[in-house]
């Protein structure tokens, strides 16, 4: 019997917009049941009543302990180690929450862990990306133990809401959480701007644009058409911008509707952050850069000259 | 304290590698090889933990084919103290790497395990958090910092929306991000010196690791392409052609 478990991501306020994809790819599981759990410490009827919504959804179960405060990974291991044996599947999106903890519970479990799931052809047969997703593998699972698995989010649209919403069951879990870990504090770049994971349009940066000053003219240029905005692990690496906005294969992994990529070459571990978008536009001043290969639309051209021209055109 | 450094033999990052028509996997035949580049920033930061005065000891631990002692030597050139190669010429998955790790903690007693967050090959990104959890000791993953305060380390984590701070008691398991560090370069007569630097062999065996992968490759195939673009004129063309799709 396939029984899924879906870890819920949220960060007090609201629920991780994750969550609602990786529903979208257990569609494919043809599970009897999908639970989704989330943790608390003080529980938050917003978002329970999120998950609830989620087409597809059996029940949302509610963990209330002090530790989910701000979960540490070790925290949330300790608590599924001690439920999730009554299921045959365990799974999070592929963000930087569910990555931390899930290869840590798999360990426990002594199962071995499906990262970046992207394709599901039974509930033991999958396909996920290898080598910057320049190499798609098909791995079978053994179908007699416990999988656990990460969802590549950008390979899946989110599900709609349910006609009924799920019920909703408080759970009582005794657990001892691990006192070797404590939490200190979070520093979240605080922004207006949309969202870079979630957002249908997305500007890049990349060395092309020079310094840190310089990257105002792609946040001018994002703000114009209310896009997020984006950087090259070059971009980073220079310093110029923080590392939540890394786009590529060891940053984030991004489908938006459409991506603008400036002063960015086009090297293989960026463009694995942007195989799903749906229209690819290059703005570079050589002609011969490789992210023109994979653009559906190049311009060859100064950034710092193309940008003003591309926003004068815009208010046209 | 000792720290041990996980050392992955990987396809070097600008290499454009190419699926076998076949589909039985990735053509590495006289492909480039380097250290995994996470690992490499790992190493870096092992070895300034010991020049800052906060290691004595630094040991690189490869697992793999025997040609993963180049990538040892390099990491003896970097400035390792010693090496250890688990020998096994079959790729394995995290699950079986962790227990190595774990076998090789329980003789050399690290203060800390410091592993790249990702190989660039398999991309899977589990061996750090699998290490701590048979280990049993406390994981701080993707560090962009690490200070060394006594017998706990306080971690910088790069997260989705920002930077998360922890403390966790040692011994640990830390995974090194992008940013915690560049790498240095390695200088020749350093590649002399590191010549004559220990590098022990082991294998599975011997460290009493059973070898059970557990997943199964059925085909590897190239991701499909996307339909060739074109270069537009100007800017006015560029506007143009995304306002008739509706996208601006």
């Amino acid at each position: 019997m396939t029984k899924i478990l879906v870890v819920g991501e949220h960060d007090g306020k609201q629920l991780n917009p994750s969550v609602a994809k990786v529903l979208n790819c257990v569609s494919g599981f043809q599970a009897e049941q999908t639970d989704v759990l989330l943790m608390f410490a003080e529980p938050v009827q917003q978002i329970i009543q999120a998950a609830a919504d989620i087409e597809g959804v059996s029940r949302v179960l509610t963990v209330k302990a002090p530790e989910f405060e701000n979960p540490l990974g070790a925290s949330v291991v300790a608590l599924l180690s001690a439920m999730v044996d009554e299921y045959s599947h365990v799974l999070v999106a592929n963000t930087t929450y569910g990555k931390d903890f899930m290869p840590r519970l798999a360990a426990l479990k002594g199962v071995t862990q499906i990262s970046d799931l992207m394709r599901v052809e039974s509930p033991y047969i999958f396909d996920r990306p290898t080598y910057a997703g320049n190499a798609i593998v098909t791995i079978e699972a053994p179908s007699d133990q416990l999988l656990c698995a990460t969802v590549r989010c950008a390979s899946y649209s989110a599900v709609g809401k349910s006609a009924q919403p799920a019920p909703v069951e408080p759970l009582e879990v005794s657990v001892e959480f691990p006192t070797h870990t404590r939490f200190i504090e979070r520093q979240a770049g605080s922004s207006d701007r949309p969202d870079l994971s979630s957002s249908k349009t997305v500007v890049s940066g990349g060395r092309g644009v020079g310094s840190s000053e310089n990257f105002k003219v792609i946040y001018n240029f994002a703000d114009i058409i209310g896009a997020a905005v984006g950087a090259s692990r070059a971009a980073v690496d220079a310093g110029y911008v923080p590392n939540e906005m890394q786009v590529g294969q060891t940053g984030k992994i991004i489908a938006p509707d459409l991506y603008f990529a400036v002063g960015i070459s086009g090297a293989i571990q960026h463009l694995a952050g942007i195989k799903d978008a749906g229209t690819i536009v290059a703005i570079n001043k050589d002609e011969e850069a490789p992210i023109f290969d994979i653009a559906d639309l190049g311009l060859v051209g100064d950034l710092f000259t193309v940008l003003p021209l591309l926003e004068e055109e815009i208010k046209k | 304290m000792k720290i041990l450094v996980g050392i992955k033999r990987t396809v070097d990052p600008n290499v454009r590698i190419q699926v076998k028509a076949d589909g039985s996997g990735v053509a590495l035949e006289s492909v480039k090889m380097s250290v995994n580049p996470f690992d490499e920033i790992a190493l870096e930061e092992a070895l300034r933990m010991r020049e800052a005065g906060k290691a004595e000891e630094v040991i690189a631990v490869s697992v793999g084919s025997g040609e993963c002692q180049d990538q040892l030597r390099t990491a003896l050139a970097m400035g390792a103290d010693r090496a250890i190669l688990v020998q096994h010429d079959e790729p394995l998955e995290a699950l079986v790497v962790a227990q190595v790790f774990v076998a090789i903690a329980a003789k050399e007693e690290p203060g800390i395990i410091l592993l790249g967050k990702q190989a660039i090959d398999d991309d899977a990104g589990q061996t750090a958090q699998m290490t701590a959890a048979l280990w049993n000791r406390a994981q701080a993953t993707y560090a962009s910092k690490i200070e060394i305060e006594g017998t706990k380390a306080r971690v910088t984590r790069e997260i989705d929306v920002g930077l998360d701070i922890i403390e966790v008691d040692l011994p640990a398991v830390i995974s090194a991000d992008l940013r915690l560090n560049e790498p240095r370069y390695v200088k020749l007569p350093d590649i002399m010196k590191a010549k004559r630097k220990p590098l022990a062999k082991t294998d599975l065996s011997e460290l009493g690791v059973a070898t059970e992968n557990k997943l199964k490759v059925l085909k590897t195939s190239p991701p499909p392409a996307r339909k060739p673009g074109r270069k537009v004129a100007d800017e006015a063309e560029l506007i143009g052609e995304l306002r008739k799709t509706g996208l601006i």
